[in-house]
């Protein structure tokens, strides 16, 4: 019965969060903890919401991975998008373009268009199945899209979800 | 230092208010909005050290995402079927 | 030891904050709505990060930091899709973008 382990294993994360926010640990506090976790995993039942995407537990070295190289590329373009805000003379040429994504699974495309969008720079406007309609600042930063790094790194950690 | 921070803060809070009531469109007011609450959760986290209270840390842990449910709310207001893929608002009738 | 955990944390808050104004004048000064989105996010990611790393730093080891944390979590998952329901809105009103017709090389 996956149902079941799945509503006990957001139970359980639920109350760890309730341990790690609230800070006194109280009989008390402890008591109306389980009782409000009970509470929303009966509510997250109700509305049938439990299936696979609720597992919270995505942690997993490779996506980590992907992390530090998405922060790394953060960082990159927010410097980049910086400077052509704070100088006038440098150019910025708007662009709208559409993506092919690559990704099997919905979250690996969801993971794709928040990724495009968390990345100064370019915005994802639109998704339609696998067409992506991205707005991006430059040309050049189109360019570098395109070439599709990120979507080869998002298809490689969509693996293990 | 503190007081450095938070001052510099409040003018990108301004600076963010004056695009929120010069913005030509309803999309830029509702991004500046979207903006200036970002800002003030980092304000209302920095004001928690200052003041030496860390509760304020949990109004903030709130705000981020009250702020994030509002800015969709305003876009549901104006446009039913945002947050929505534009291929089933397009197909369908519903809303 | 703790010298250097305190300038780390400044300039961590500072540098924040730095990015943080840079947003700002990006919304103010970016000519249409699109550009502008991207501003924003300039904001959200490195600003808002940066002012959150200091704050933990400054935190060290306790329950502040992991409020911090999940904060700074939350942050990086509803940040893009807030600006990408903005963009996909403005997009369905018909509001038009400004770009650039002209292709490199």
């Amino acid at each position: 019965m996956g149902k079941l382990r799945h509503a006990i294993n957001l139970g359980l994360f639920l109350f760890a969060l309730w341990l790690l926010l609230s800070g006194h640990y109280t009989p008390l506090l402890l008591l109306l903890g389980t009782v409000s976790t009970l509470l929303v995993v009966l509510l997250t039942t109700r509305a049938d919401l439990i299936d696979r995407e609720i597992q919270p537990v995505l942690i997993k070295p490779s996506v980590l991975l992907y992390w530090a190289w998405l922060g790394r590329e953060i960082v990159k373009s927010n410097i980049d998008v910086s400077r052509r805000i704070l100088n006038p003379t440098l150019p910025i040429s708007p662009t709208i373009f559409t993506l092919r994504a690559t990704q099997k699974t919905e979250l690996g495309r969801v993971t794709y268009a928040n990724s495009i969008t968390l990345v100064p720079g370019t915005v994802t406007v639109d998704v339609e199945e696998d067409l992506f309609t991205v707005h991006a600042l430059t040309q050049e930063i189109a360019a570098d899209l395109k070439r599709g790094e990120m979507n080869r790194r998002v298809c490689e950690v969509e693996k293990v979800f | 230092m503190f007081i450095a921070v938070s001052s510099v803060i409040l003018i990108a809070i301004a600076v963010g208010l004056v695009r929120a009531i010069r913005g030509p469109s309803l999309y830029d007011r509702v991004l500046a909005a979207n903006m200036i609450g970002t800002l003030t959760v980092l304000m209302v986290a920095i004001l928690g050290f200052m003041t030496g209270r860390p509760e304020f840390l949990d109004i903030a842990l709130v705000y981020v995402l009250i702020s994030f449910v509002s800015t969709l709310a305003v876009l549901r207001v104006h446009n039913p079927g945002a947050g929505t893929t534009a291929s089933s608002v397009k197909g369908s009738g519903e809303q | 030891m703790d010298m250097v955990l305190a300038v780390l944390s400044w300039s961590c808050l500072l540098g924040g904050a730095i990015f943080l104004l840079i947003g700002a004048l990006g919304v103010l000064r970016f000519p249409d709505f699109y550009t502008r989105l991207h501003a924003v996010s300039v904001c959200d990611t490195l600003g808002a990060g940066l002012v959150l790393a200091g704050l933990m730093l400054q935190g060290g080891f306790s329950l502040v930091t992991v409020k911090l944390l999940l904060m700074f979590y939350f942050m990086m998952f509803t940040g893009p899709t807030a600006v990408h329901a903005l963009a996909q809105a403005a997009m369905q009103g018909k509001l038009q973008a400004v770009v650039d017709e002209h292709e490199p090389e």
